[in-house]
């Protein structure tokens, strides 16, 4: 394959990718919905768990998006140093998501900061958003698509603690975000707590957090115990599906985590609702692909 | 067996709701969000839908054109909280007697639900592809230059829901009583976490 078919190949790939998984779930959060139905007793939570399990198998069988909030589209890349489109990719991406926005149909959601006018193209000034990792060595692609919804944005939120606060207030600050704000943002929730020196630096870990397959713990033994109490206290508030009351609040508690300023912690939180669109593929330089968020799909 | 509300919708029918009730609406369900509430309440416009005993979709559909008319693809509630500063004057207007949303709203609509004898109701959120199938028939569109989210789509629905019951016609409200309750279960909730994690020593 010259280069010309390489590009015209992934184009491909990331159109019909950004698409599909606007209108089905991953694999882990579809298994993780049906866990958390099975738990519920009320006839209210079981309810709207259920029609939450009608409503994706009508979107599959129809062919449309499963919310109408189909977010901002955003990219998380991984890109190896030796990947043959390096210098492409970015364009790649933004026709793909240009591509998408027509084909599934898109919600458009890109509106243009100062002259607040919807570009009615789902792009815009930044938008796809992607964010960028180079592995070294490497000669292929990992990238994570995400579709950012408002409902699920509205809660986003950081702070920066002193080191009196400890971990305490990092907890502290979760519950309140999630106490306050994640009622409206779709329950149940995945949150995503990202912890490091400074603001910045907690934010993009928060988001990141929400891409580790639901399960997966964080490597620190207290990271993962941390993770574990405040998943089981957060599950123990009840918000129940659509903050209706229930069994359970969360899908999980996703922490990642950077080394911090002495001075400092800060922690950010953000928030996936249940409708949670994001998906994973890889690809490798000669274009072939493997989907490793919704397993055995071709696109 | 599905409880389900017929419009025009009698006030007897809403007294006997309770919050947390669930409940499914057969006849029109007319969407309306923040710009039609801002032209009645605010500007003093008259609505072109008559909704005296209907029901309204705090919805911004997604809507496509075809030969004969108009097809629902997609229409999910958006956040209800933001039309709360007019909800009361707006059923006191309108006669509207249910009012479809996400998330709960607050003591102005309660107030309104009271007096002038209406309901608010949930529709699961992002449940969008569901709720369009409920739609029968899009059969008109009024104030479409507001844009396809903020025009009034008047719909004729068939066991529409589930719409689960937020505020009564007794002054309940669901998602106050839930969030005081999720505020107290906090408390000691997070005093026991706090008291695992004090990792800075
Ligand atoms: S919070 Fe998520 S499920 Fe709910 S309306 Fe927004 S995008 Fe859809």
């Amino acid at each position: 394959m010259n280069k010309e078919a390489k590009i015209q190949a992934m184009t491909e790939i990331m159109t019909k990718f950004t698409s599909y998984m606007g209108k089905h779930l991953p694999d882990d959060v579809t298994a993780k919905l049906k866990e958390l139905r099975e738990q519920e007793d009320s006839y209210l939570a079981k309810v709207v768990y259920d029609s939450m399990t009608e409503n994706q198998e009508l979107a599959n069988q129809l062919n449309r998006p499963c919310c109408q909030d189909t977010g901002v589209v955003q990219y998380f890349v991984k890109v190896g140093s030796q990947f043959p489109l390096l210098a492409e990719v970015q364009d790649i991406l933004r026709t793909a998501a240009l591509e998408a926005t027509k084909e599934a149909p898109l919600r458009h959601n890109a509106v243009q900061i100062f002259e607040e006018k919807n570009t009615g193209t789902n792009t815009g000034e930044r938008i796809p958003w992607i964010n960028w990792e180079i592995i070294p060595n490497e000669k292929g692609i990992n990238i994570e698509v995400y579709m950012a919804g408002g409902g699920c944005s509205l809660p986003g939120q950081g702070k920066t603690l002193m080191p009196a606060a400890g971990y305490e207030g990092v907890v502290e600050f979760v519950f309140d975000v999630m106490t306050s704000y994640g009622i409206n943002a779709c329950p149940p929730l995945l949150v995503g707590i990202g912890i490091g020196g400074s603001i910045d630096v907690a934010a993009e870990l928060s988001k990141k957090a929400l891409f580790r397959p639901l399960g997966v713990r964080h490597s620190n033994s207290r990271g993962a115990e941390m993770e574990r109490l405040m998943e089981k206290g957060l599950n123990d508030l009840g918000l129940g599906p659509q903050g209706l009351s229930g069994k359970n609040s969360v899908m999980g508690v996703h922490m990642e985590t950077a080394a911090r300023h002495p001075s400092t912690i800060s922690v950010a939180v953000s928030i996936g609702c249940w409708a949670h669109r994001k998906g994973n593929i890889q690809i490798n330089e000669d274009m072939t692909y493997e989907i490793t968020s919704h397993r055995g799909v071709t696109l | 067996m599905k409880k389900i509300l017929t419009t025009p919708i009698q006030n007897e029918e809403l007294e006997q709701l309770t919050a947390g009730d669930v409940v499914y609406l057969n006849g029109y369900l007319v969407t309306c969000r923040d710009m039609p509430h801002r032209r009645l309440v605010e500007l003093g416009q008259k609505l072109p839908v008559d909704l005296a005993g209907l029901a309204i979709f705090h919805a911004g559909p997604i809507v496509v054109k075809e030969d004969d008319g108009w097809k629902m693809i997609s229409i999910g509630p958006t956040t209800s909280m933001r039309m709360e500063k007019f909800e009361k004057e707006f059923i006191a207007e309108t006669g509207v007697k249910l009012i479809v949303g996400k998330g709960g709203m607050g003591p102005n609509t309660v107030e309104g639900c009271q007096t002038y004898k209406a309901v608010h109701a949930v529709f699961p959120g992002g449940c969008a592809v569901l709720a369009a199938t409920e739609v029968e028939e899009i059969e008109r569109v009024e104030w479409l230059e507001l844009g396809m989210p903020e025009a009034l789509w008047v719909c004729r629905v068939k066991e529409f829901g589930p719409l689960i019951i937020s505020i009564d016609t007794k002054g309940n409200n669901l998602f106050e009583t839930n969030k005081v309750l999720f505020n107290e279960k906090k408390v000691p909730i997070v005093k026991e976490i706090c008291s695992q994690v004090k990792f800075i020593k």
